[in-house]
């Protein structure tokens, strides 16, 4: 239009040239309803959950990331540095809840049903049963003092299943590089408060209906590659 | 405090020895002194004092902060999660060497510098939360009066100003964590800051002055992923300037906040 006739291409070519495009993050829809994961998750938790929280962590990590870019462009260092605990607490409240929602599964399509083959053996392998790693990830996720996350983690270096917890939104990468993670549970009060209140022990004992083992042990199938 | 009386048979606390005996062994000792003339009503048998904490009552009934924080919210944010943490102190001072400090001491002295020993988290937490109780009041909020208000004005501009930065603090909190107003001792004067997980100003050595837990069970049943509004009813309508003003009075025997009014004859 008028503007492009004003503006030569010699002009434009250079602000191409050193324009670097930032991508930004939408929130992932659910693959299921907000209800569908009764009773053992409220659909008014899921709705708050994915439309708040989530949704919150994608705008704040994307706000972060425009002034990261502005902060690198102009070499400021420090500000580059003082971006850090924004960017793994948002970017991590992100990738988090991006897999929290895909170990979650209703129970009409599948939700609950235990792990069968690769990802199976190796649980019987590395915990002894499935009975004794749902125990273990409930009793860390229960001592779990303030917010974080407990995984169902593969360590890709070593090849054995690992528990492992991370304070507020760290990603499991933060305790360890070849971690990857299989099964996130959010112990967030957040995540279930409305339903359960203080009693996270029993939220724990209730959402082993609706993990999605299929997911987890898809990932586990192609990690272990 | 609690005191729980113990009868423990055959052992005397008192160490007392008798001048007369060159090897003390506790089944031989007899408390025959004349000084020591406390009533036993078990003859043969001595007693050990001990003491552990115990679940302080706020000082208003549970559903005395209405509309702005539900009974439902105070009942299970004293009676079970405050509860638990005094539960939990008191089953690691059994065995700790912490046992029989004071909770401020043991709050400062188990943050260990920022590598926090066993007994922090739960020690602080009951100290927090005995002082956010008390932070707050049935008909709270608006605004304080004379030397408290000169001194907010004097160290925020003005009260809005110091609104505004409590408010900030506290949203910017990452995952849990609490809001202070509290007293500097070295700057003399008026601070906000946000802490996390179980911190207080305690453990920096100043002294703290309002106290505003934002952990999600403060306020998730309430006012749900609404932090703002939580803030601002706390702000508007529970924080008691009484509490505060008592415990400015208190922190002035430590802080000298301002010049002494000297008569000039």
């Amino acid at each position: 239009m008028a503007l492009r006739s004003v503006v030569s291409r010699k002009t434009l070519a250079p602000a191409l040239r050193h324009y670097r495009s930032l991508t930004t993050f939408t929130l992932p829809d659910l693959p299921y309803d907000y209800g569908a994961l009764e009773p053992a998750i409220s659909g008014e938790i899921m709705r708050l959950h994915h439309q708040k929280h989530h949704q919150t962590y994608v705008t704040n990590y994307n706000k972060a990331l425009e002034q990261l870019d502005a902060a690198v462009s102009k070499g400021d260092a420090k500000g580059v540095v003082q971006l850090q605990s924004a960017l793994k607490f948002n970017g991590g409240g992100h990738v988090n809840h991006s897999i929290f929602w895909q170990n979650l599964k209703p129970v009409s399509e599948g939700g609950g049903e235990p792990p069968h083959g690769a990802l199976g053996w190796a649980i019987d392998k590395d915990f002894g049963s499935l009975e004794a790693l749902v125990k273990k990830i409930n009793s860390e996720g229960a001592a779990l003092q303030g917010s974080g996350w407990v995984w169902l983690a593969l360590d890709k270096e070593q090849k054995i299943l690992k528990v492992e917890t991370t304070p507020n939104q760290d990603p499991l990468v933060t305790k360890g590089v070849s971690l990857v993670p299989l099964l996130g549970v959010d112990v967030w009060e957040h995540a279930y408060y409305l339903q359960y209140k203080n009693v996270r022990p029993d939220y724990l004992t209730n959402i082993w209906k609706v993990i999605n083992w299929k997911y987890a042990s898809e990932v586990y199938e192609k990690e272990s590659a | 405090m609690v005191l729980q009386l113990v009868m423990a048979p055959n052992w005397c606390g008192c160490g007392v020895a008798s001048a007369n005996s060159t090897k003390i062994s506790t089944n031989a000792f007899k408390m025959s002194s004349n000084r020591f003339n406390f009533s036993k009503p078990y003859p043969g048998r001595a007693y050990r004092v001990t003491a552990y904490y115990s679940l302080t009552t706020p000082p208003y009934e549970l559903d005395a902060l209405e509309p702005y924080m539900s009974k439902r919210t105070v009942e299970i944010h004293w009676g079970k999660h405050h509860n638990e943490h005094v539960e939990r102190l008191n089953k690691h001072l059994k065995t700790s060497a912490f046992y029989g400090h004071t909770l401020e001491e043991m709050v400062k002295a188990t943050y260990n510098n920022g590598s926090p020993l066993v007994e922090f988290n739960d020690s602080s937490s009951v100290w927090s939360h005995d002082f956010f109780w008390e932070s707050m009041q049935p008909n709270g909020g608006s605004m304080p009066k004379g030397g408290v208000l000169d001194q907010i004005e004097k160290d925020f501009g003005t009260f809005t100003n110091f609104k505004d930065e409590f408010t900030f603090a506290a949203l910017s909190i990452f995952g849990p964590g609490w809001v202070w107003l509290y007293l500097k001792k070295n700057e003399r004067k008026l601070a906000v800051a946000p802490t996390q997980n179980a911190i207080s100003p305690l453990v920096w050595g100043d002294i703290p002055i309002i106290g505003l837990d934002m952990w999600e069970h403060a306020y998730y049943l309430d006012y749900k992923d609404d932090r703002s509004a939580y803030v601002n009813n706390f702000l508007d309508h529970l924080v008691s300037w009484h509490s505060v003003m008592v415990r400015m009075m208190r922190a002035e025997a430590f802080v000298n906040l301002g010049k002494p009014k000297i008569p000039v004859a």
